[in-house]
């Protein structure tokens, strides 16, 4: 299963760039709110339609508009969970999933799968219940139900744990993401969670200011984000402009910091970040003296915030996330960063 | 009270016109929707503008339009059919100043409605007119039948372009509110009293039937 998107679509003052390639497995669309989500999704789905560019899904073209192709959504077979749910309020959860046996044509077939799929996803107990009845759980697997008993090549679920209470969303995950795997289907999986993108996907895309480019692998994308964007994103609280002042060594004006890096650094650094939970108590690479400015407690953990001596004063305060191993918080006078856990960002 | 022909065309009246008006309202409520914010704006005020207009000036602009001479008037003429001084004239006064109510309740109705359901279904499958009927129709059918019910009631009680468009002959044009001012002006009190509860019966009716409707809706 192979998806590939270039688009372009303006809506009044904003503009989406889209280009990006999956190759199977659950691709992440990491960005802020605003950033496009949703307008990716719509044009992938057909509910939009891009103003330039071309959409193919394994070889079949669903949009181009040089050869003024634009396949209709239900034509497309393109499963689509909408962050709301989208269940039709009239209907009971029963004949929310008929509603995607439509084209079974068979009527007892259809009762069958209707009844296989309410046992599959736990509903028996609400199948005559109407939406707004429901809980958040039961509202996505009804959700997910009548998206799936459609057959779609590939599934776009968006924000699909928002709706719900964090002490469900833990449970639920692990569950889509095991169905996922089960039914094989590919999908593109929109969210501002950085927690979310790590659990459930592959392969993570980037998307900033409605541009998105690339994708890569999960696990890569949090241990070098190579962008602001993406070192934000994937949740890194340190971030300043530095450059490059030798072939290991970066200069952090606003930090008051020059530190050493493992990597060669590229000429065309920006900036570097530095994640909560990566400054240590010397002794230690790139010691630094610290003047803490205030401590907030966690259940299972501390964050703690410092500044260093030749800090800028319009600099805000650099985090230090630790584990809750003693009753206070250690303070050291001095900080450490090894070099591998500075992350060089790039234009 | 040995003629009930006023209540006879009244609730003929009504009910036509009020069928009439519940298609074309629905119909110009969903196009309407679709189109660019200007053109809609100005389509609004000129659909909506027999709501505010005094019944009489409509009345005035009907009677320019299907008199005998005016410009639609003459080529129904031409067919053998004739609005002035009929009761299907009144059919077509009552329509034009209740029509209002039925595309403004539609209208209403169909903007609450949540388009993402739209694309759920397309994304299912569902053809554009399978997603009209079975979803957004139902969906909004609470909004749609409170339109219907006003657009009646509204017919019901249309005195003002039917009394310019159709006057008032018994047995032809009477309709319960031209019966009222008929008999009241010719001092027949008990008559116009009559008549007055029986209308007092119908609008009471309608409005519970209103209530019963927007009180479902959550």
């Amino acid at each position: 299963m192979k998806l590939s998107v270039h688009i372009k679509k303006r809506l009044g003052a904003f503009t989406l760039q889209a280009d990006f390639e999956t190759c199977g497995g659950t691709l992440g669309l990491l960005g802020a709110s605003g950033s496009g989500k949703s307008l990716t999704l719509n044009c992938i789905a057909g509910l939009q339609r891009p103003d330039e560019g071309s959409i193919v899904l394994d070889g079949e073209t669903l949009f181009d508009a040089k050869r003024g192709i634009d396949l209709p959504p239900q034509r497309r077979r393109v499963g689509y969970l909408f962050q709301s749910y989208a269940l039709f309020p009239h209907m009971t959860v029963a004949q929310n999933i008929r509603t995607g046996l439509n084209w079974q044509r068979d009527r007892g077939e259809r009762e069958r799968e209707v009844e296989r799929m309410l046992a599959l996803f736990q509903l028996e107990q609400v199948a005559y219940a109407h939406p707004k009845t429901l809980s958040g759980g039961e509202a996505q697997r009804t959700a997910l139900a009548r998206m799936l008993v459609n057959r779609p090549r590939l599934l776009l679920l968006d924000e699909p744990f928002s709706a719900l209470d964090s002490h469900l969303k833990g449970r639920l995950q692990m569950e889509l993401k095991d169905l996922l795997a089960e039914w094989g289907t590919d999908a593109v999986l929109v969210t501002h969670s950085r927690d979310e993108a790590y659990h459930l996907c592959s392969h993570v895309a980037i998307l900033e200011q409605g541009r998105l480019s690339g994708c890569r692998e999960t696990k890569a994308l949090f241990d070098d984000p190579g962008s602001v964007a993406a070192a934000r994103l994937t949740g890194c609280k340190n971030i300043a402009p530095a450059r490059k002042t030798g072939a290991q060594q970066v200069q952090i004006p606003q930090w008051g910091l020059t530190l050493q890096t493992n990597e060669p650094v590229k000429d065309n650094l920006v900036a570097v970040g530095i994640r909560a939970h990566s400054f240590d108590h010397p002794p230690g690479e790139n010691a630094f003296p610290v003047r803490y400015t205030g401590e907030m407690e966690e259940p299972f953990g501390w964050i703690l915030s410092f500044r260093t001596p030749g800090q800028s004063p319009d600099s805000p305060d650099l985090w230090r996330h630790l584990a809750k191993t003693t009753q206070q918080p250690p303070k050291p006078e001095r900080l450490c960063v090894r070099g591998e856990d500075i992350l060089l960002l790039y234009a | 009270m040995s003629d009930w022909y006023p209540l006879f065309n009244s609730l003929r009246i009504a009910t036509l016109s009020s069928v009439l008006v519940f298609f074309t309202g629905i119909a110009c409520a969903y196009y309407a929707r679709t189109l660019p914010r200007g053109i809609k704006g100005g389509l609004d005020v000129v659909l909506t503008l027999p709501l505010v207009l005094p019944p009489t000036v409509c009345g005035w602009f009907l009677l320019r339009l299907f008199g005998t001479n005016g410009p639609l008037g003459s080529i129904l003429e031409r067919w053998g059919f004739r609005l002035v001084m009929t009761w299907q004239g009144a059919v077509a006064a009552a329509a034009v100043v209740s029509f209002p109510l039925m595309y403004r309740t539609a209208r209403s109705a169909f903007e609450s409605f949540p388009e993402e359901l739209a694309g759920a279904a397309q994304t299912l499958g569902l053809s554009n007119s399978a997603i009209f009927w079975r979803i957004r129709m139902p969906v909004c059918i609470k909004g749609i039948g409170a339109g219907a019910v006003l657009a009646f009631a509204r017919g019901l009680g249309e005195y003002g372009a039917t009394s310019m468009l159709v006057g008032y002959i018994p047995g032809r044009t009477a309709t319960i509110s031209t019966t009222v001012y008929q008999l009241w002006r010719t001092n027949d009190e008990p008559g116009a009293f009559r008549w007055v509860l029986v209308n007092l019966a119908i609008s009471a009716v309608v409005l519970l039937t209103v209530n019963l409707l927007e009180g479902e809706r959550r």
